[in-house]
């Protein structure tokens, strides 16, 4: 599955909140979005998982517009998982992961023995099994996050948009959820609010800003202190981990010194600084 | 990713393999609770009829009612016994299960639509709207050319109004939100209520203001066979309906966007079961007055006792409400005869504190969380 955005443009009233995005996300790809808060991030995700309507441009499910999809058929290929969960009704596990099958069953279709199966195949994969008939109410983040994910994947899309997955998580569920992600092997456009973590899993980055995409490429390209300082107003050291060989990020404070002259992994050249001037 | 998936159970008391998760057995469970429930539904219209100034016994009502059906008479039963079972009491106790019925069942998709747990069937403004028209009817005499129906035909068309214009003014940008939904309801029951109270204050026809009062509490009293026709149509039309979409409703409950990611059409849904809700609400409204409670706790009670799923809550809600109105009815005709109480006064007396009750019974359901 693949994912092409091209000028992408939502306002609301006078106030744009999205302005001529392009994204492409290639098949197998874990590809992440970044931004401050407010830059349009999930603004981004919405269009895509049909929740807004853009005013101009074009969303591309491997080749089709989203909008021209018929509802049902846009959820058999995309899953999505949000950080919005029930409130005052209560399901069990099981109920939240069958509910994946939603897009793919008509009025009249029982749920039969494969949609069970993939159920608890589902649950199996992300270690919630044995979780199936307690309320998702009473879960940890963590618990939640993973249900979601086998809801997702109780959907059979072969697209997955996740919404700051990692949010209000516990370090170690952070990685967990991740690696949760990144081991599925099906295309994904999440949205992090993590830079290291974004640096760590993603094959590639966009970076927003007041609704625009500044920067896109791979970790590198992106995670560059130049770049962070003019979006996030931070300045930052940027080192490749000698363990994992993977970006990292140092934040300084504002009373730290100005970055030595000999900081590591100083902007490669081919940095890909779109907009914005 | 197999590090994950074995870091992930953190529950050192699980041993392998876990038996199948009850959530996939209960289904098979599900058809013997309703068939309970139904057993349980033809016992109470049964005893209700028996019920009365004149007791008349099970069996008799039985073989009335076999008679009156299919011609063959079998027993002995007197002319007055057989008019008291066949024209005033079937009806009416027929009328009070399809009404709690309905409401129990509009009160179910009603929650779900504006995914808030205080809503009722009324929440549209319905039963504000049916009310003044009702007042008009009864005290300021408009309608009288509709004859005896012109209390219904009135309520129908003020439930109507009320639903029509609450749904125009929450419209924002094409879309229906619930919160503005609830929000112009109240606005307008609120207007609505304070035109039904002037009309009430202006008037001094004491008789006519005590049947309004007790007519805004909900009554079934003066059924007739006539009467049922359409609250069945509208409440197995509409229950039908509701539960083909059960599947779009638990999504819708589970989250706005949530359910948009599910593939459901939202924006379309929820105006599609705004309508049904209203015409079964309308209906019920126009024959029975606005009876209270029934569609705001007995959804609750239900899901305390099977959960959320709305393949499970809406069967069990249609039996649940139609049992406990039925009931609710019959004490309403029996403690202060010969007198009758409306039905919202004995469902807020009887059913406010069973709810309290079984609420707390389970300390953890309702926002507490359930385990």
């Amino acid at each position: 599955m693949t994912l092409h955005v091209e000028k992408v443009t939502w306002r609301v009233e006078d106030q744009t909140i999205l302005s001529d995005v392009a994204v492409d996300v290639a098949a197998g790809e874990l590809v992440g979005v970044l931004g401050p808060n407010g830059s349009g991030k999930s603004s981004l995700l919405r269009c895509i998982y049909r929740a807004l309507k853009p005013d101009a441009g074009y969303i591309a499910l491997n080749g089709d517009n989203v909008w021209n999809l018929d509802a049902k058929e846009a959820a058999r290929r995309t899953a999505t998982v949000l950080q919005e969960t029930p409130g005052e009704f209560e399901f069990v596990v099981w109920e939240m992961v069958l509910m994946g099958r939603t897009p793919h069953k008509s009025m009249f279709a029982r749920e039969n023995a494969e949609d069970h199966d993939l159920v608890e195949n589902a649950l199996t994969q992300v270690g919630m099994l044995s979780f199936a008939d307690r309320s998702f109410a009473t879960l940890s983040g963590g618990e939640k996050q993973r249900v979601l994910i086998a809801r997702a994947l109780a959907q059979q899309a072969r697209f997955l948009i996740l919404d700051e997955p990692t949010n209000h998580l516990d370090v170690r569920y952070q990685l967990e959820v991740l690696d949760l992600v990144r081991g599925l092997g099906v295309t994904t456009f999440t949205a992090l609010h993590d830079l290291n973590l974004a640096a760590t899993y993603c094959d590639r980055l966009y970076l927003m800003e007041g609704g625009e995409i500044v920067a896109a490429g791979t970790p590198a390209e992106v995670v560059q202190p130049a770049i962070l300082r003019k979006v996030f107003g931070v300045e930052a050291e940027v080192q490749v981990h000698p363990r994992t060989g993977k970006l990292h990020i140092v934040f300084l404070p504002a009373h730290a010194a100005v970055p030595s002259a000999t900081a590591p992994a100083e902007a490669p050249a081919s940095a890909v600084l779109v907009g914005g001037s | 990713m197999g590090t994950a998936v074995e870091q992930a159970s953190q529950d050192p008391g699980e041993t392998p393999p876990a038996p199948a998760p009850r959530a996939k057995r209960r289904d098979a469970r599900f058809p013997l609770a309703v068939l309970a429930l139904t057993a349980a539904l033809l016992v109470t219209l049964t005893l209700a009829v028996t019920i009365g100034p004149v007791a008349i016994s099970p069996l008799t009502v039985w073989q009335i009612a076999l008679a009156r059906m299919t011609g063959l008479a079998a027993g002995e039963w007197s002319a007055a016994h057989e008019n008291i079972v066949w024209l005033i009491r079937l009806p009416r106790v027929f009328l009070a299960a399809i009404i709690g019925a309905g409401l129990a069942v509009v009160g179910v998709a009603m929650q779900a639509a504006v995914r808030n747990p205080l809503a009722d069937p009324y929440i549209l403004g319905i039963s504000s709207g049916a009310s003044l028209a009702a007042v008009l009817v009864i005290l300021m005499g408009v309608f009288k050319f509709f004859g005896i129906y012109s209390l219904s035909v009135a309520a129908f068309f003020g439930s109507v109004m009320a639903f029509v214009i609450v749904i125009t003014l929450a419209q924002n940008r094409g879309t229906l939100s619930p919160i503005r939904l609830i929000l112009v309801g109240v606005a307008l029951s609120y207007v609505l209520s304070a035109a039904t109270s002037f009309v009430i204050f202006r008037a001094d026809d004491a008789e006519g203001i005590r049947s309004v009062l007790f007519w805004l509490q909900g009554s079934v009293a003066g059924a007739k066979w006539s009467y049922l026709t359409l609250p069945l149509i509208a409440l197995v039309i509409g229950t039908a309906y509701l539960i083909l979409q059960a599947r779009p409703l638990n999504a819708l409950v589970a989250g706005e966007e949530t359910a948009i990611s599910l593939g459901v059409d939202t924006n379309r849904f929820r105006r599609v079961l705004m309508v049904v809700a209203a015409m079964i609400t309308g209906v019920m409204v126009a024959l029975a007055g606005a009876v209270g409670f029934v569609g705001l706790m007995m959804p609750h009670t239900v899901r305390l006792f099977v959960g959320s799923d709305h393949r499970r809550v809406l069967p069990v809600s249609l039996l649940a409400g139609a049992i406990f109105l039925v009931w609710v009815d019959v004490l309403a005709r029996t403690i202060v005869q010969p007198e009758e109480m409306p039905l919202g006064v004995i469902t807020g007396f009887l059913g406010g504190p069973f709810f309290i009750w079984l609420m707390r019974r389970n300390r953890n359901a309702l926002g507490g969380g359930r385990s």
